[in-house]
């Protein structure tokens, strides 16, 4: 793209992308989006890309545009395609494979025949849900129905390596109406009005960081885009990183002019090499098209952004620990105050927001602070990403305005829990959150009220567990989780962690004892205390919640030494039903330890003593004869 | 498939091992290249475990002379960060995600059957160097747990007898 001189240069890009879609053609203009994001390429998503690609050409369909694009959201249901007609109709096929993508292509495309056998209201065989069958778009689902798109808003849409496709959906249109139409204080103003708090975790409001950032003196202040997405099970930033790069540099643009800063950085994981791939590649066209450099459509301000590489450090999401990151150091953090505003990257100003904030700012700035405040809770505006996982009907990416219920995400957005199984936690805010029980489903969902029930907003990863999960278990999950990724300055995290988790692995391993609970809390405590920073400080979190809610639990696994999940190895008991045993033998032939014996005929046996609990038995056993207890 | 009985496990000891002469010269031009850049060391430690594959100490001895940077600091960073690795990896690099929703749907099954299919633990490689294991972070492919990396490829949805036959797969691949 050539240089953007002013506003009128960048509506004239606007325009032309726009007229290049919607010119006239025969048969009318389809435009074949498929779905390349990380999770739809590890789903085979690369095959049927060729295919639409490859196809198309060779068949002259001079009508059809293939594009990849980002994230469509469900991620259960890759590979996705989206074909679109220029009257706005759409059609969603999902699952698909190279064969399935060559007969939509004849059939579809050419013969202009929807093939209904792969749409999505055809995958979907939720018996809750009859209207879904007839669906043919993501759009007509009630998974994508209920969601309000805001940080997401092009994700699935556009083609995440075009800026123009970018600029034709008033991207950069925030950044120009700031430079030319607003003073600094305007756009804080703006920010701050809207209400808008930090979605990586902690909710402070991101007007007031900006401000603090602001009213410093001196020439050099950074601004930071914290991308290093480190909660397990969270994949929001990921989406928007891949999906839709350019929200990001332009967010970051807009807080520069507001802070009066010239230099911004992107601390993005490596863990996502796509991510990566797609912001170097975007920073590298807003350069060309003028967007980001001096001088930014003809405004006299200047800004550019460079990307810098986590290397697998969860504590480096903490701010100060990824600022020292930067600095080319151990990410490990420091007392505050100072807070970043005050003194930060180089010892100078910064501000730090992560990805999903940032995707919201270029629309707060178009469509005004009213606007956002009118959605959501009055004490958390706006929308809320979550990314969608475990025992899941769809697992994906669900945006929904702020006080939405965790039953509406759970049952009525994502289909409710498979295999007729029971509910029986979400856990949300990663390693620094907790499990919330069936019994506060109906909370409405905000900073607030996630943190009254011992959990909290986290940057958003929801992962749905049902009867199968063991709470024990899961809190030592999360426990191993911050006892690796302590980084070991301060001794309450360090040392406290270690031996909150030795607990928990003895009370997994049946060797639990009395009184070991209450040390767990009392433990817990005092690391929520004296831990230097948000990691330890939120550290027992996962051990706190599953306490307050699944106490029963862990009392059966010391005093009964079972486990009601059946879950933790050490406490399980396989049986053979003698009923339903046929006496093939197929579980002798499985068992690593020869465990099993018994004779044709018979129903067989395995030996207590020398059952090392492996399941393999009850996996080949096609009666379905040996159960778990 | 390998006889079980020859695949004994590697050391955990920093392996010396002379370095790819060839590399020299690359390497010596990326840390040329961000000799002025202020915060360099990670990226160029991200950039040197391209060129060789792992973080060798002479490697580092060099990084530290040209960005003059004392070695402690440089050690220090590199045992902090759990990407860069002192030690060589396999040729395929097998990565099991541990993130919350792979966890929950059985990873650590899909590790469990690794060790025992490679005879090593995580953090080790296979005496012929075909193999290495890891458990890693999250990789944001949750919609598709349990997922794995092998090298730069993610495997989703993996059960433990796809991956019997993915490593099968390799070993065949391979010749053994």
């Amino acid at each position: 793209m050539k240089r953007l001189q002013n506003l009128a240069d960048l509506q004239a890009a606007a325009a032309v992308t726009e007229a290049a879609a919607s010119v006239q053609v025969p048969h009318g203009r389809l435009r074949v989006l498929v779905g390349m994001a990380t999770c739809g390429i590890a789903a085979g998503a690369s095959p049927v890309l060729d295919v639409f690609r490859s196809e198309v050409q060779a068949r002259g369909l001079g009508n059809v545009q293939v594009l990849s694009t980002g994230c469509i959201g469900a991620c259960r249901l890759e590979p996705m395609v989206e074909i679109r007609a220029a009257d706005g109709s759409r059609v969603t096929y999902v699952k698909l494979d190279a064969a399935k993508a060559a007969r939509i292509v004849q059939e579809h495309l050419v013969e202009g025949r929807v093939v209904d056998e792969y749409t999505i209201g055809k995958e979907d065989h939720r018996p809750q849900s009859d209207h879904i069958q007839q669906a043919r778009s993501l759009e007509a689902t009630s998974f994508f129905g209920r969601q309000f798109r805001i940080a997401l808003r092009n994700c699935g849409l556009i083609d995440p390596e075009s800026i123009g496709e970018y600029i034709a959906r008033d991207g950069y249109a925030a950044l120009g109406k700031a430079l030319l139409k607003m003073t600094p204080v305007q756009v804080i103003d703006v920010i701050k009005q809207s209400g808008l708090r930090g979605r990586g975790g902690g909710g402070f409001p991101t007007g007031r960081k900006w401000e603090f950032a602001a009213a410093q003196s001196g020439p050099l202040k950074y601004v930071i885009c914290n991308a290093d997405e480190g909660d397990p099970g969270a994949f929001m930033d990921r989406s928007v990183l891949e999906g839709d790069p350019h929200s990001v540099l332009e967010a970051m643009a807009i807080a520069g002019y507001a802070i009066g800063a010239a230099q911004g950085f992107i601390y993005v994981r490596a863990e996502y090499p796509l991510a990566v791939q797609r912001l170097g590649l975007a920073i590298r066209q807003a350069r060309e098209a003028g967007l980001l450099g001096d001088n930014i459509l003809g405004s006299g301000y200047g800004f550019d952004v460079q990307l810098r590489l986590g290397a697998g450090a969860f504590v480096c999401g903490e701010e100060i620990a990824l600022i020292t990151s930067i600095e080319g150091q151990r990410g490990e953090p420091k007392p505050k105050p100072p807070f970043p505003a005050i003194k930060g990257l180089w010892q100078k100003p910064t501000v730090i927001n992560n990805v999903e904030t940032l995707a919201n700012i270029p629309v707060i700035l178009l469509k005004g602070a009213a606007w956002f405040t009118a959605i959501g809770t009055p004490k958390s505006p706006g929308t809320k990403v979550f990314a969608v996982g475990g025992k899941i009907g769809i697992t994906g990416l669900v945006e929904i305005p702020m006080g939405t219920t965790l039953r509406e995400i759970i049952y009525d957005i994502c289909g409710g829990i498979p295999g007729g199984k029971r509910f029986k936690a979400a856990q949300t805010g990663g390693p620094s959150g907790g499990c919330i029980p069936a019994q506060h489903l109906d909370t409405p969902i905000d900073y607030e009220s996630l943190t009254a029930l011992g959990s909290m907003m986290g940057s958003g990863g929801l992962i749905v567990m049902d009867e199968d999960n063991c709470m024990v278990d899961i809190a030592k999950f999360f426990l191993d989780f911050t006892v690796d990724e302590s980084c070991g300055k301060c001794p309450p995290c360090r040392i406290g962690t270690v031996r909150m988790h030795e607990i928990l692995q003895r009370i997994t391993a049946g060797e639990g004892r009395e009184g070991d609970l209450e040390q767990l809390e009392e433990l817990a405590g005092n690391i929520k205390l004296a831990s230097l920073c948000g990691l330890g400080q939120t550290a027992p979190n996962p051990v706190l919640s599953t306490l307050r809610y699944f106490r029963d639990e862990y009392e059966a696994h010391i005093r009964d030494k079972r486990c009601p999940a059946a879950s933790c190895r050490a406490l399980v008991r396989y049986e053979i039903d003698p009923e339903r045993c046929c006496s093939c033998g197929l579980c002798v032939q499985s068992c690593p330890v020869a465990a099993i014996h018994g004779s044709k005929g018979k129903p067989y046996l395995i030996t207590r003593d020398y059952c090392i609990a492996c399941g393999a038995c009850a996996a080949k056993c096609p009666f379905t004869a040996i159960h778990k207890h | 498939m390998a006889d079980s009985t020859d695949m004994t496990r590697v050391t955990t000891g920093l392996v010396p091992e002379p370095l790819d002469p060839a590399l020299e010269a690359q390497l010596a031009e990326i840390i040329d290249s961000h000799r002025a850049m202020p915060g360099a060391l990670i990226p160029v430690l991200h950039e040197a475990q391209e060129l060789y594959g792992y973080l060798p100490m002479p490697v580092l001895e060099r990084i530290s002379a040209g960005l003059k940077v004392p070695m402690t600091e440089v050690y220090g960073v590199v045992t902090f960060y759990s990407r860069f690795s002192l030690q060589p990896k396999g040729k395929y690099r097998i990565q099991v995600c541990m993130g919350t929703a792979c966890y929950v749907k059985g990873a650590e099954a899909l590790l469990d059957r690794l060790r025992e299919v490679l005879h090593i633990d995580p953090g080790q490689m296979t005496t012929d160097r075909l193999f290495s294991l890891d458990q890693c972070r999250c990789i944001g492919a949750c919609g598709l747990a349990p997922a794995l990396i092998v090298n730069t490829e993610v495997h989703a949805k993996m059960e433990t007898t796809q991956m019997d036959s993915l490593i099968a797969e390799l070993r065949a691949k391979e010749g053994r």
